[in-house]
């Protein structure tokens, strides 16, 4: 036995939670798949995103937050030890609108998320005017924003590479092309990567994305989760055109603008195409004219990680204690909470958060 | 730094026509590729970066490294995709636009 815990997945969640179990002096053997697996972690967009989530689920509107106020502090930390600038910034973040009616019905669903949050939901509606004053370079059809201050972003790729370094100098064992294959448990749990080597530990966590439709089973989980595509475009590094990011465009801190926010339900298909890249890149030339002209550089499609209700899923193995199933589509934004509340909960211990209502149980039927 | 261009053409045409880089006149082969071009001109970097104001010149030469790029029509472009035509007004891409110049 080389560790307490194995993590199925060195994705951000996964890194995340053994950077978090590290912190708690565990011991941990990350087990990463190869590149035929699809990664998130890789063709995500980076934000740190509190407005908009939980409008029917409060209890996922305050885990969120919860993240959100943990990151600058995490970001310290992690940029910190390693070296790297995450180039985190929470300052706000736009939501747009082309419309004031759907303007106005967006306010109401956050009226009613303030009063059950207690009022902690901190947001400022913009007219078109309002809006051009903090942003000079938006367009004529916007008709208004929602600015919520508790939204941001940071360089996804550099908070991968960070947690990455910084779980190997703490010790941890990262193993990348090592696809697993089958687990089991005995007295331990036993897990066959496809190579044929076998890994034994007392715990396991299953935080592989969409690996887990595969594995999940294998350990009681029903792992109801399904792929959501997304496509991104990337354009020429430009001069600073934007100073917040939306959920739909932002500009990142080398200069690039990536643009995204398609959501297509295709199953396992990864690919971009022209219809829905024409599509995104049409809606943000209407909400920042100038991208007319900047050059398109790069381009990919990514799967979302999506549960029925789109909310997390955190859940111990009924059949087999000792496994964890981490499962959500919102990975950076969450990536705080799982490095300082997460690895509580998985220890067991009494300072764990309350996460029963992300249980796989509210998909029983009843 | 001996400053001489090491670019020359290896085959010289009689077909020249007027361009502009930041309004200095320059004359250049006709249809000819235009990083090329500045290359044997003398030109050593075409652009700042719009973050740190960094100098940049052509590298790849075959359309894939975007560091090449210059200002036409008030576009970027680059300027090893680019065909020398009689007129072209050109300028440097991004300078004093640095984002840390804000």
């Amino acid at each position: 036995m080389e560790a307490d815990y194995a993590i199925i997945g060195g994705g951000i969640v996964g890194l995340s939670i053994s950077w978090g179990l590290l912190k708690r002096g565990r011991r941990v053997l990350v087990l990463d798949g190869d590149d035929g697996n699809f990664r998130a972690s890789r063709g995500n967009f980076g934000l740190v995103w509190v407005q908009g989530k939980g409008l029917k689920q409060p209890a996922y509107a305050s885990w969120t937050q919860k993240s959100a106020a943990a990151w600058a502090d995490f970001s310290a930390e992690l940029g910190e030890s390693t070296g790297h600038n995450l180039a985190l910034q929470q300052a706000g973040g736009y939501d747009f609108y082309f419309d004031e009616e759907s303007l106005e019905q967006r306010v109401a669903e956050f009226e009613t998320l303030k009063e059950e949050l207690g009022g902690d939901y901190p947001f400022d509606v913009l007219r078109h005017n309002e809006l051009k004053h903090e942003e000079p370079n938006i367009g004529p059809r916007v008709a208004g924003a929602i600015l919520h201050h508790q939204d941001g972003h940071v360089n996804p790729l550099r908070l991968l590479k960070s947690l990455a370094d910084d779980v190997r100098r703490m010790g941890g064992t990262v193993k990348c092309g090592v696809p697993v294959k089958r687990i089991s448990k005995r007295d331990l749990f036993e897990i066959e990567a496809e190579d044929g080597t076998i890994y034994t530990t007392p715990k396991v966590v299953l935080s592989a994305g969409l690996g887990a439709m595969e594995l999940g089973p294998q350990l009681g989980f029903s792992a109801p989760i399904r792929p959501q595509r997304g496509q991104v475009l990337i354009t020429e590094k430009l001069p600073k055109m934007m100073n917040r990011p939306s959920g739909i465009i932002r500009q990142v801190d080398e200069g690039g603008v990536q643009i995204g926010d398609s959501k297509e339900e295709v199953g396992l298909d990864d690919r971009v195409t022209l219809e829905t890249a024409s599509a995104i890149a049409a809606r943000a030339v209407a909400v920042y004219p100038d991208l007319a002209k900047a050059k398109l550089v790069r381009s990919w499609g990514a799967l979302r990680i999506m549960s029925p209700d789109g909310f997390p899923i955190y859940q111990e193995s009924s059949t087999t204690p000792g496994a964890f199933l981490v499962t959500c589509h919102s990975g950076i934004t969450l990536a705080a909470a799982h490095a300082r509340y997460l690895p509580a909960w998985l220890d067991g211990s009494d300072q764990a958060p309350n996460l029963e209502v992300f249980s796989e149980q509210r998909f029983a039927i009843s | 730094m001996n400053n001489a261009s090491p670019f020359h053409n290896i085959s010289p045409s009689d077909d020249l026509v007027t361009v502009t880089f930041d309004g200095i006149e320059y004359v250049l082969p006709n249809g000819a590729n235009l990083a090329a071009s500045l290359l044997e001109a003398g030109l050593r970097s075409f652009r700042n970066t719009p973050v740190s104001g960094a100098l940049r010149g052509p590298f790849c030469m075959m359309g894939a490294c975007y560091d090449c790029l210059v200002e036409i029509d008030g576009e970027t472009r680059q300027a090893c995709m680019t065909a020398v035509t009689s007129g072209l007004k050109i300028e440097r891409a991004h300078r004093d636009k640095g984002l840390e110049n804000d």
